[in-house]
């Protein structure tokens, strides 16, 4: 008998790869269901509103999450006029392929940089090169280079799915190219760009490696007066307080608190990206 | 009013293909930065003893600037991670794309993408405080943070990389090719692995590629579980220090533009090389065989 022609192999098989499907979501399970264990009781207003005190032993994490907002949508701030850029003109442009390619190949590359090398990066050509130190500036600037190829990627799919018919209709009555673009094909492909800005705002607010050396501090006695001043961010106040200090085992919940609203800040931006864009395809 | 309007679609065009070259031109920044603070080490060290030096002691008087260990160790996690990464991620992707009825497709691919999207800090926590006292306790080692440890978070973060790139190689097939295989009387079992696998290799190829990738660079998840010694390993249970580990490891006491630095420098152009290594061989395998229709197959 040949090989894979008996029901029972079939079913062997098959129900082989059923499990790796579910291994896929046993793993998500587990990991929830510990950082929600450990970290559920760690969450309080206060744990929320205030900033560390006695020595990161106690108090809350107010200072990371508005670092890690800083960061995020700074980040995005400096990344979306290029991203969205290089977008549109691939997509609407471009007619040189050697040319596409290259730009591609560039992209594709950066989106393979691995996050500590972007940290050496920015600790080389931001804070040293340019002088903007460890602060705001250099962590956006740093992070907006990160997430570019996100933005970049899904912007390009948003923008060429956009049906031709839409272009031509607006072409028809005297709109020019840039219009046509600004007037139609932008409007048209928002929700798709939508989608693409809130995974990498998710990409950036994770990031950890990137920012070590560029932006993050591990205590600020004030929240940040300008981009020029360095920020807590929630990654990294997770990885110092898990890695280094004497009291590691007492601020454990505080660890697990501020793992399970990181977790929870970025699986909420997912599911609203995702959500989006089920939305758009049902109406499609 | 004509000419301007000409005139500023002409702008805004220029404007654009500029704007276009911005990831290329970071590319050729961090190229440019990592080389202008990571050569300055080969001065000090030959190239023979940074790549196959056995010792990296970067604090010790005299230091000693041998990476060999922390490639090992990087090569190590990589492997071990993809084999567990792949055949998980590739079978997931064969159960969504021919098994899965399209509800339960349209909950697991969304849950395949949230574990993609998980903080790398995050994991790093979990296999720390939740992983490794298990290893310890139930294989009774020394330390539950290790190798095999390293490999398993890690492995939990390429398997979505791996499982989505897979997925949409194999959804893509055409119709046409599945029914013909089952004409011929072929059972779905063997028109998967005589059919839909050979046909979606190339972008099979291409997730593993980019997964490998993932794993070879990524830094919190082996700067928090893989035990941190910087020698070479006996056991899969054994400490080590990968390459991404020790820079981020190290950069906070090493002195500005000592040694020390530039050779942190020097394992970041190594990492970024093999990094890159992985994704133009991807490109090429996509590029050389893109999908050009079901007779070409």
């Amino acid at each position: 008998m040949a090989l894979g022609q008996s029901k029972f192999v079939e079913k062997l098989v098959f129900g082989i790869f059923r499990i790796s499907a579910f291994i896929n979501i046993l793993a998500l399970t587990l990991f929830l269901y510990f950082i929600v264990k450990n970290g559920i009781s760690a969450i309080s207003w206060e744990f929320l509103t205030s900033p560390p005190k006695d020595m990161m032993t106690k108090g809350g994490i107010f200072p990371c999450i508005v670092g890690t907002f800083i960061l995020s949508f700074g980040a995005l701030v400096v990344s979306m006029p290029f991203g969205i850029g290089t977008a549109i003109y691939l997509s609407e442009y471009a007619n040189n392929e050697f040319l596409v390619r290259i730009i591609r190949l560039g992209v594709n590359n950066l989106a393979g940089v691995p996050s500590i090398v972007f940290g050496l990066f920015g600790l080389a050509f931001f804070a040293t090169y340019l002088k903007f130190r460890v602060s705001i500036l250099t962590g956006i600037s740093t992070l907006g280079i990160l997430i570019l190829p996100v933005i970049i990627s899904t912007a390009e799919e948003a923008i060429s799915s956009v049906p031709s018919t839409f272009r031509e209709a607006s072409l028809a009555l005297g709109a020019t190219k840039w219009q046509t673009i600004k007037k139609v094909v932008l409007p048209a492909a928002l929700p798709g760009i939508l989608t693409g800005s809130i995974l990498s705002l998710s990409r950036a607010a994770g990031e950890t490696a990137a920012i070590m050396y560029t932006a993050a501090v591990f205590y600020s006695p004030h929240l940040p007066k300008s981009i020029f001043d360095p920020v807590m961010a929630l990654p990294y106040h997770i990885y110092v307080l898990a890695t280094a200090g004497t009291e590691i085992e007492k601020t454990r919940p505080l660890q697990y608190g501020s793992a399970l609203v990181l977790v929870v800040l970025i699986l909420l931006m997912n599911i609203t990206a995702i959500y989006i864009r089920a939305k758009k395809q049902d109406k499609v | 009013m004509k000419y301007n309007k000409r005139l500023t679609e002409k702008i805004i065009e220029y404007l654009l293909f500029i704007v276009a070259f911005s990831a290329l031109t970071c590319v050729a920044l961090i190229v440019i930065f990592l080389f202008y603070e990571g050569l300055p080490i080969f001065e000090k060290v030959g190239f023979k003893e940074f790549f196959f030096g056995k010792y990296w002691y970067p604090t010790s008087d005299p230091p000693a600037f041998g990476i060999f260990p922390l490639f090992i160790g990087s090569v190590l996690v990589t492997i071990l991670s993809s084999l567990i990464a792949v055949p998980i991620g590739v079978m997931t992707a064969i159960y969504l794309a021919e098994l899965a009825s399209p509800i339960v497709r349209k909950i697991v691919k969304p849950i395949i993408e949230l574990l993609a999207a998980l903080p790398s800090v995050v994991i790093g926590f979990f296999g720390m405080v939740v992983v490794a006292p298990f290893l310890q306790e139930y294989f009774d080692l020394a330390t539950g943070l290790n190798l095999f440890n390293a490999s398993l978070m890690l492995a939990f973060m390429s398997i979505p990389t791996i499982c989505s790139i897979s997925e949409d190689a194999i959804y893509g097939i055409p119709t046409e090719l599945k029914e013909g295989s089952f004409a011929l009387g072929a059972t779905h079992l063997q028109t998967i692995i005589r059919v839909i696998i050979p046909a979606s290799i190339s972008g099979i190829s291409v997730a593993i590629t980019l997964g490998m990738a993932r794993a070879i660079g990524e830094t919190m998840v082996v700067l928090m579980v893989a035990g941190g010694a910087a020698m070479i390993p006996e056991s899969i249970f054994d400490p080590v220090r990968p390459m991404p580990a020790s820079i981020a490891a190290e950069m906070a006491e090493a002195p500005y533009r000592s040694d020390h630095y530039h050779a942190l420098f020097a394992i970041g152009i190594v990492l970024f090389l093999f990094t890159s290594a992985f994704n133009l061989v991807a490109d090429y395998i996509s590029y050389k065989y893109k999908e050009k229709g079901s007779a070409t197959l």
